[in-house]
């Protein structure tokens, strides 16, 4: 065990390596250059004063260079500053994450809370009404695109109906509020978001669970299990639901990344402060330190998602036994 | 919390109650309430020698004053100078500041801010944009605390309106390093607004300034809502969660002629300070003849893209200022739409449909070019669109490649890989034209992009920024607008009108030739219309 | 029971490709002709799903919207299926330092934020219908590799294959033979999902002003164009939406179809 994690560990590096060597690469050898360097076309501003500033930046050296010294700050957890403001790295992230993190974290939540017991119960009663009008009802759900879901319900409950707040995540006056205000402030610019965000993952796991679930109730176990004259209860939700869960642990650790990472398409259209927006304005910009810091912290979540979900698949079911 | 707001309202009602007995009924204005506008992009930075994005640019003006700035009629007037002297042909210009002016935080303002904010923006190891123009100056000398002397290296027109930067406070940023200082996430000025909070992508605070050197503003709060989307701007203004923010053309016709809007809101259309143009590249063959330039400019019907693509809200142009300048030569006559005139034209320089197969030719070769422009700008792509259809009409194919901003400026505008390019200048108030017509400003990066040369107009921009007699300048920069349209390097599109709206509880509001904002701090609410508590301060 | 999903994906393919290939015929006016008088008016006879802001007719925008997003959604799963399909039996056959190169690839790829490719392909050759079907194809094929090479992987063990390898059958010959036909099955149904999948990134691209350019319609920019005129014109928004969610429907029904019925 610890000899095969340590192995997995160790591959991490050379891939974290190539990554962010190709990354570097790519995005700084690809046309256009940092965007505040050259300005929107600003008359005012003078040739000598962007090479200037282009040389502060240090931005004038060999590539190999300023992927060396990019590759010995990373090293020592400094991830540089943005050239967009002039703040570390690290600071505008970490302003970021608490958003992106909640707003995830409450849609995985709703995700398991929601498709566990309606893929179950459409097991149960499969080829029921029941089962098949959830089944209809998720793959319509599965098919709309996110952010048109997101129009509508804003159309619906913000404009018509103005039940919600239409965009941000706090009121104006959020500081001035007590605690118990601000929940309920924060809650109320969160309902939607976090639902649309959820609805789709809800239907698609639902089916997961459902055929899982129809997996499970045909294995040989179960025809024990009630031969042996066990409630029909029991059968479901003692054996059959066990195993049928085991697949989940994986997707829990495939998820991982996701947490940290957040839809630009989603966040402009909500109008909200997450990472997605960071990094999307990065990329336009040509903010190379805030992107590298992108590149490192997803690939990283990535891999580490990976090995969880690999390693905590073995671990729940023992059939699973790492090979060599 | 409860008690430190409860206090705190005691403390401003104490405050109100001060305020408002000397003042008469009918001219009572009352203090209170908060303007939020909209604002697609979050600022980048609160230092105003760094800041050269809108939003920034926007919230430093309401937090720093210069020494002078342009009033409601666009003339310079005094800001923290009480007056200025001007010497020696412009050589010298002398300072005398305004004595009763504080920093938010009750520092006293002098001459040596000035200085000191001069020595920053001419650092070379500050990474300010601004250096141009100060780099003009010899020596800059504090008299007294309140008098600074400047000399210039040669008589320098645009000098004085260079003095419209903010100053910075000596007395904090001494010893800091400008470009890492956490003064640029929070500021102090001397401006009408003090900073109070900004929480990233979200809202920037500004709270009144009780002490601002003018008057206290009466609004007691501005905030800034960052909104990434232009709807979703939109949707708030109808959920009145923003009190001003600019529309589009289809947005003020039809999206606002409702009854809440007309009820809530108030709409503005001012001329903006921006025009479109289509540049050619001078040193392309196709283009290198006069004639054909003036073709193209006769087969496109400039009203019908103000009317197709701004709904009719916009000024046809035929020269590089902005339609209200001083410096607008409104004798120029604008070449009429005529597609007749234009194949005539085209047909002098040598371009004929040999083959008859609806496109031109000149020595085997087919008047077929490309026209670059930014992606992401709707209107500009709807404008290259319908231009496309009326230059097919006299035989002239024109291909339409959209491109990303930063690609754009780096790989095709700076390099002058194009044919031609559809683009937009934002002008400052000063109609110093120099960096983009003059012949020594061709290089790579600079902004006569287009490889334009001509000894009259180098010669007349020389002068215009020498010569500090407006009547003197104002024909220096008519015969330019002159020469331009005849020359046609440029095809002079449209000056779009600059539309928005603006909360109807907000009095006072009166739009000048400057804009709207020149008086801000006279803006109030009546009591019984206040939206936002007055908790803030 | 009947495959009822097969049935239905089908029957709602059948149409859409009928609707793309005779998008000339079937579409009321010409989908790119601006029209002064005609902006922004709801459905009705004559324009049954109404206009848009330029005054465009939306049914002939949605029809001719049809072709562009079907086929992007069809070539780049082509594609990417072919790229799968390539590395997932190279490695999957040649076990070694061959089959280790292609699946740290495939790691790479998966780490990769893949928006900082799209942008700079964009950048470099512009967004024209063929550099999203590629960008998109480039980006998303390496779930087909990782299927592929496993089910090759599995498939090596069985007695038929074994015995091609007993009567001496070529490297190439074995798996052109028989390993790809065998993991066909399963890339098959991955491949439906995978159009809806392309459907869905064009539409998001189009959302950052990456995707297909207007005048061309795609149903991702006639729906992002909708956010502009969002509480005055509801048509501009549901419609293009719905033309996506029926067609990725469609697709998704078809590969639950087939998947029963593979079994």
């Amino acid at each position: 065990m610890i000899t095969y994690l340590a192995k997995r560990l160790i591959a991490i590096i050379p891939l974290l390596l190539g990554i962010t060597l190709i990354s570097f690469f790519v995005i700084r050898l690809a046309p256009g250059k940092p965007v505040m360097l050259q300005q929107s076309l600003n008359p005012k501003i003078s040739l000598e004063e962007i090479k200037r500033l282009e040389k502060l930046e240090g931005l004038d050296k060999p590539l190999f260079t300023q992927y060396k010294n990019w590759l010995w700050n990373m090293l020592r957890f400094n991830f540089g500053r943005s050239i967009g403001d002039g703040r570390l790295v690290i600071d505008k992230i970490m302003e970021r994450l608490p958003v992106t993190l909640t707003i995830n974290i409450l849609s995985l939540f709703f995700l398991f809370l929601f498709a566990i017991p309606i893929g179950v119960k459409a097991a149960v009663k499969a080829n029921t009404a029941f089962d098949h009008i959830t089944t209809l009802v998720t793959f319509l759900f599965f098919a709309a695109p996110t952010f048109w879901l997101a129009l509508l319900g804003m159309q619906l409950f913000c404009i018509q109906l103005k039940w919600l707040p239409i965009s941000g995540i706090t009121s104006l006056d959020f500081e001035y509020l007590s605690w118990w205000g601000k929940l309920v402030d924060l809650s109320r610019h969160l309902i939607l978001p976090v639902i649309v965000s959820s609805i789709g993952g809800i239907a698609g796991l639902s089916r997961y669970m459902r055929s899982s679930m129809l997996e499970a109730l045909s294995q040989p176990y179960i025809y024990t299990a009630r031969s042996k004259g066990l409630s029909e209860k029991q059968v479901v939700y003692k054996h059959a639901l066990r195993n049928a869960l085991l697949p989940l642990v994986t997707i829990v650790g495939l998820s991982i990344p996701g947490l940290l990472g957040g839809s630009i398409i989603f966040e402009s259209i909500f109008s909200i402060p997450g990472i997605g927006r960071l990094f999307y304005e990065a990329a336009m910009m040509r903010d190379i330190n805030l992107i590298m810091a992108e590149v490192v912290l997803v690939a990283l979540l990535t891999m580490m998602g990976n090995l969880i979900a690999d390693i905590s698949y073995a671990y729940v079911d023992p059939r699973i036994r790492y090979k060599k | 919390m409860a008690r430190i707001i409860k206090s705190f309202l005691i403390e401003l009602s104490l405050v109100a109650i001060v305020f408002f007995i000397p003042c008469k009924a009918s001219l009572c204005q009352d203090y209170g309430d908060a303007l939020v506008s909209a604002s697609i992009a979050d600022a980048r930075t609160l230092n105003p020698i760094l800041a050269s994005d809108t939003a920034s640019s926007e919230a430093c003006g309401l937090i720093f004053n210069g020494l002078v700035k342009y009033d409601k009629d666009i003339n310079l007037t005094p800001d923290l100078a009480q007056s200025w002297e001007i010497k020696d042909d412009g050589l010298v210009i002398i300072f005398h500041l305004k004595k009763n002016v504080r920093w938010h935080d009750g520092y006293p303002f002098s001459g040596a801010d000035v200085a000191f904010t001069y020595q920053k923006l001419i650092d070379p190891k500050v990474k300010t944009p601004y250096s141009g123009d100060f780099e003009r100056v010899r020596s800059l000398e504090v008299i007294d605390d309140y008098t600074v002397k400047v000399v210039y290296k040669e008589p320098f027109v645009p000098a004085l309106s260079s003095w419209g930067m903010s100053i910075l406070p000596k007395h904090i940023l001494e010893g800091q390093d400008l470009n890492t200082s956490a003064f640029s996430r929070n500021p102090v000025g001397t401006g009408p607004f003090k900073f109070k909070r900004w929480r990233s992508q979200e809202k920037i605070e500004l709270v009144a300034n009780p002490d601002y050197f003018e008057h206290r503003p009466n609004l007691d709060r501005y905030i800034f809502r960052v909104i990434s989307d232009e709807s979703t701007i939109f949707l708030e203004l109808e959920a009145q969660g923003v009190d001003s923010a600019g529309l589009s053309p289809l947005q003020y016709l039809r999206q606002t002629d409702t009854r809440f809007f007309k009820q809530y809101y108030r709409k503005f259309k001012l001329s903006s300070f921006v025009y479109t143009y289509l540049a050619y590249n001078l040193s392309d063959r196709k283009f290198a003849d006069k004639r054909v330039r003036q073709a193209l400019n006769y087969a496109v019907d400039k009203e019908e893209l103000i009317k197709m693509v701004f709904l009719g809200l916009g000024e046809a142009i035929t020269g590089p200022f902005y339609p209200e300048s001083w410096a607008y030569n409104h004798n120029v006559k604008p070449m009429p739409f005529d597609p007749d005139k234009a194949s005539q034209l085209l047909k002098e320089a040598g371009w004929n449909d040999v083959d008859k197969d609806g496109v031109l030719e000149k020595e085997g070769e087919k008047f077929v070019f490309t026209l670059i422009t930014n992606q992401g700008n709707e209107e500009r792509l709807n404008a290259a669109q319908i231009m496309q259809r009326r230059l097919k009409d006299v035989g002239v194919v024109m291909k339409i490649k959209v491109v990303e901003w930063s690609v754009f400026l780096s790989e095709y505008i700076n390099k002058r890989k194009f044919e031609a390019v559809l683009l937009g200048w934002s002008l400052p108030r000063e109609p110093d034209n120099y960096d983009i017509w003059h012949s020594s400003k061709t290089r790579e990066g600079e902004f006569n992009f287009i490889g334009y040369r001509n000894e009259e107009v180098d010669k007349l921009l020389t002068e215009g920024r020498r010569v500090f007699d407006q009547a003197r300048r104002k024909a220096c920069y008519n015969r330019i607008h002159e020469i331009l349209y005849d020359e046609q390097p440029y095809m002079f599109l449209y000056a779009p009108d600059s539309l928005f709206v603006i909360h109807s509880r907000l009095r006072e509001v009166s739009p000048a030739p400057i804009g709207i904002g020149y008086n801000m701090i006279d803006w109030w609410v009546p009591k019984k219309e206040q939206r936002y508590s007055r908790i803030a301060e | 029971m009947k495959n009822y999903a097969l049935i239905i994906g089908i029957v709602i393919i059948i149409m859409l490709s009928c609707i793309a290939i005779f998008a000339p015929l079937l579409s009321p006016y010409d989908p790119a002709a601006i029209n002064q008088d005609s902006l922004l008016l709801s459905p009705s006879s004559q324009h049954p799903l109404g206009t848009d802001s330029l005054g465009r007719d939306l049914l002939s925008r949605i029809i001719y919207g049809a072709r562009i997003s079907l086929s992007v959604g069809l070539v780049a799963v082509g594609i990417a299926t072919l790229i799968g399909l390539l590395v997932g039996s190279l490695s999957g056959f040649y076990v070694g330092l061959l089959d280790l190169i292609l699946m740290r690839l495939v790691d790479v790829m998966l780490c990769f934020p893949t928006f900082y490719l799209i942008l700079a392909v964009t950048a470099i050759a512009g967004p024209s219908v063929f550099n999203i079907m590629l960008i998109i194809g480039l980006t998303s094929w390496m779930g087909v590799a990782r299927l592929v090479r496993a089910e090759i992987l599995s498939l090596k063990e069985r007695e038929f294959i074994q015995a091609a390898q007993a009567i001496g059958a070529t490297h190439s010959r074995i798996i052109l033979r028989h390993h790809i036909p065998n993991a066909l099955t399963p890339v098959l149904v991955n491949a439906t999902l995978g159009v809806s999948a392309a459907i869905l990134i064009e539409s998001g691209l189009s959302f950052l002003g990456l995707g297909v350019q207007p005048p061309t319609a795609s149903w991702g920019n006639i729906l992002i164009e909708s956010k502009s005129t969002l509480g005055v014109a509801w048509w501009i928004t549901v419609f293009p939406g719905l033309s996506i969610l029926i067609t990725i429907l469609g697709f998704n029904m078809l590969a639950e179809g087939l998947k029963k019925e593979i079994g």
